[in-house]
């Protein structure tokens, strides 16, 4: 049982509320995905004035844990105000801290993230930073106080799914105590089933359900798809078997299978 | 009694929505009077800072099918009432964002897919820069601001007044978009930024949507080399306030459509926020001697004259609307 800060989730799915074509197709869609966080973006939505409140209200009434993030950040001093502003607006300890580098492919800027990361630990906050599979930055953060982290699969948005498998198994293999999301670049359900079935504790989506010709369908699929990669992991998988290594010696080739 | 003999109406709020449902009850032989603060057309409204692109195949991307359908009784409407220029709309992508043309055109129906040439044939100051488009060719636009302020003149010709406060016996036609928050407890703000800018160097004759999978931009001509830039969709009711980061967005967007638009003069900004059920999709509700025409979104000159006609086949006729719902609040 993996905690996030204390906290079970009833799925693995951390589910994003941009993009969708309506509310109401959002509310949908998390039903059918049966998500156990759903995640929202403050930055751009609170205005002057707390404007997004009725949206947010929306979000809260889902009934799973609200991870609000700070998506749209680009500073450290930008991420730990809107952090701040989450917590009044949510309650909850809990963020998922962007700080974008690079505003085209939005890859973390990971020396600011560890800085923000840490003024908000000292502050009371429960962490779940956004970062890359570079495992000196991992350890930073958890030096920092964070006690979860969020790999990214892919840049944002991109829906590659997981591009550096190696870097990510070497990850989970370094850290295996410290609950781990696959945050972002998920195009495809088959994708967060790998990343579940690598050992991964949660992925955390958007667009890709956002952006589907049916996002309620897409949901109910990618539900469906951390369910069988985290059964699978638990169910502990075969060896693959390389036959192409010379070292079994054949004699007579007695062996048939 | 509400199908009685004597049918007077007070509508409260003209803007596109009140302006319509007042033109169209006036035709079917009801008395309307009209309240709002401001006796002309303005700022105040929502449909002040639209884009008055008529486009229901486009907006069938991310709409529910009642857009598409009831959007089309948009063009005889506004026809009959204003200059409406039918040329269609233009879709395209910058290169790198090609595959969104495709998702477009898997989700949406009534184009036809024009490659570079076609593209120079209906937009001659775009040769060149993309080699693939979608051309909806039955889509229409009109100019918003114009079309207001006729209808409230053409409403003047025929006697109807605007006045601060309503005669108390009439039933009540409320249309007051965002403002009626109060009643509609389920009706919320998204946030929309625009520009208005004047460029000669770059001739557009009709619509023109570039798409990205963050920064969605439409430019929408109003003649003489003015164009409306538009419009970010941000999960807000503010009211005010365009963000550096959105009037960057929409410009360089601009930008990359054609590089002229960096000489453009900024005309105008423009912000204000739609108001929006939990499905995007309009609603007409009743409570008491009070129905509510509300909902409309970013759909405010594609749907009114829907809107309109089921609001006075339902006052005036007792058909029941196919957008009607019971007030949740």
């Amino acid at each position: 049982m993996t905690l996030f800060y204390g906290t079970e989730l009833t799925s693995p799915l951390m589910l994003g509320t941009a993009l969708y074509p309506s509310p109401a197709i959002m509310a949908e869609a998390f039903k059918a995905s049966g998500a156990g966080v759903a995640t929202v973006s403050l930055r751009r939505e609170s205005g002057a004035d707390r404007a997004g409140q009725d949206f947010w209200s929306l979000v809260s009434d889902f009934g799973v844990p609200v991870l609000p993030n700070t998506a749209g950040c680009h500073t450290v001093k930008e991420a730990v105000t809107t952090a701040q502003m989450a917590r009044e607006v949510f309650g909850t300890p809990w963020i998922k801290l962007e700080v974008i580098g690079h505003t085209d492919t939005l890859q973390p800027d990971v020396f600011g993230l560890v800085e923000a990361a840490k003024i908000l630990t000292e502050d009371g906050f429960e962490v779940f930073p956004y970062t890359t599979e570079d495992l000196i930055v991992a350890e930073r953060l958890l030096n920092a106080g964070c006690k979860v982290l969020m790999p990214w699969g892919a840049p944002i948005g991109s829906g590659l799914g997981l591009n550096n498998l190696h870097g990510l198994r070497t990850m989970r293999a370094q850290f295996p105590d410290v609950p781990m999301v696959i945050d972002a670049g998920i195009g495809l359900p088959s994708h967060a089933a790998q990343a579940m079935e690598m050992g991964f504790d949660a992925v955390l989506l958007n667009t890709a359900v956002a952006k589907a010709g049916d996002p309620v369908a897409m949901a109910r699929a990618f539900g469906l798809a951390v369910e069988a990669g985290k059964a699978a992991y638990d169910a502990d998988p075969m060896e693959p078997r390389d036959m192409a290594s010379p070292s079994t010696p054949l004699i007579g080739k007695a062996f048939l299978e | 009694m509400l199908f009685g003999p004597i049918m007077h109406f007070s509508i409260i709020g003209a803007g596109v929505a009140g302006l319509c449902v007042a033109t169209e009850m006036m035709a079917r032989g009801a008395k309307v009077e009209l309240v709002d603060n401001a006796a002309t057309p303005g700022p105040h409204a929502c449909s002040w800072w639209a884009g008055g692109m008529l486009a229901p195949w486009c907006e069938r991307e991310s709409a529910e099918e009642p857009v598409l359908r009831l959007g089309q009784e948009s063009f005889d409407w506004w026809g009959n009432h204003v200059p409406v220029t039918r040329a269609g709309t233009l879709v395209i992508a910058l290169d790198r964002d090609k595959r969104e043309l495709d998702r477009f055109a898997r989700r949406t129906e009534g184009f036809q897919t024009l490659d570079g040439s076609g593209v120079e044939a209906l937009e001659p100051d775009l040769a060149g820069r993309f080699d693939r488009a979608l051309y909806f060719k039955d889509e229409a636009h009109l100019s918003p601001r114009d079309a207001l302020q006729s209808l409230s003149d053409q409403l003047a010709a025929k006697g109807v007044t605007v006045g601060n406060t309503g005669t108390v016996e009439n039933d009540i036609i409320d249309c007051r978009g965002l403002s009626a928050r109060d009643n509609l407890k389920d009706l919320r703000g998204v946030k929309g930024e625009m520009l208005i800018i004047r460029c000669p160097d770059v001739t557009l004759s009709r619509p023109v949507r570039l798409l990205h999978p963050r920064i969605p931009l439409y430019i929408v001509p109003r003649g003489d080399g003015v164009y409306m830039l538009g419009a970010t969709m941000i999960e807000s009711s503010e009211r005010s306030r365009i963000t550096a980061r959105s009037l960057l967005e929409m410009l360089s967007a601009a930008y990359a459509l054609h590089p002229a638009f960096a000489e453009a003069e900024v005309l105008e900004i423009g912000v204000d926020a739609r108001p929006a059920f939990p499905d995007n999709l309009p609603r007409i509700r009743r409570n008491g001697k009070t129905t509510w025409v509300n909902g409309l979104f970013r759909h405010g000159f594609l749907l009114a004259p829907a809107m309109a006609r089921m609001t006075a086949d339902f006052l005036l006729e007792g058909k029941k609307p196919e957008v009607m719902d019971e007030n949740h609040s």
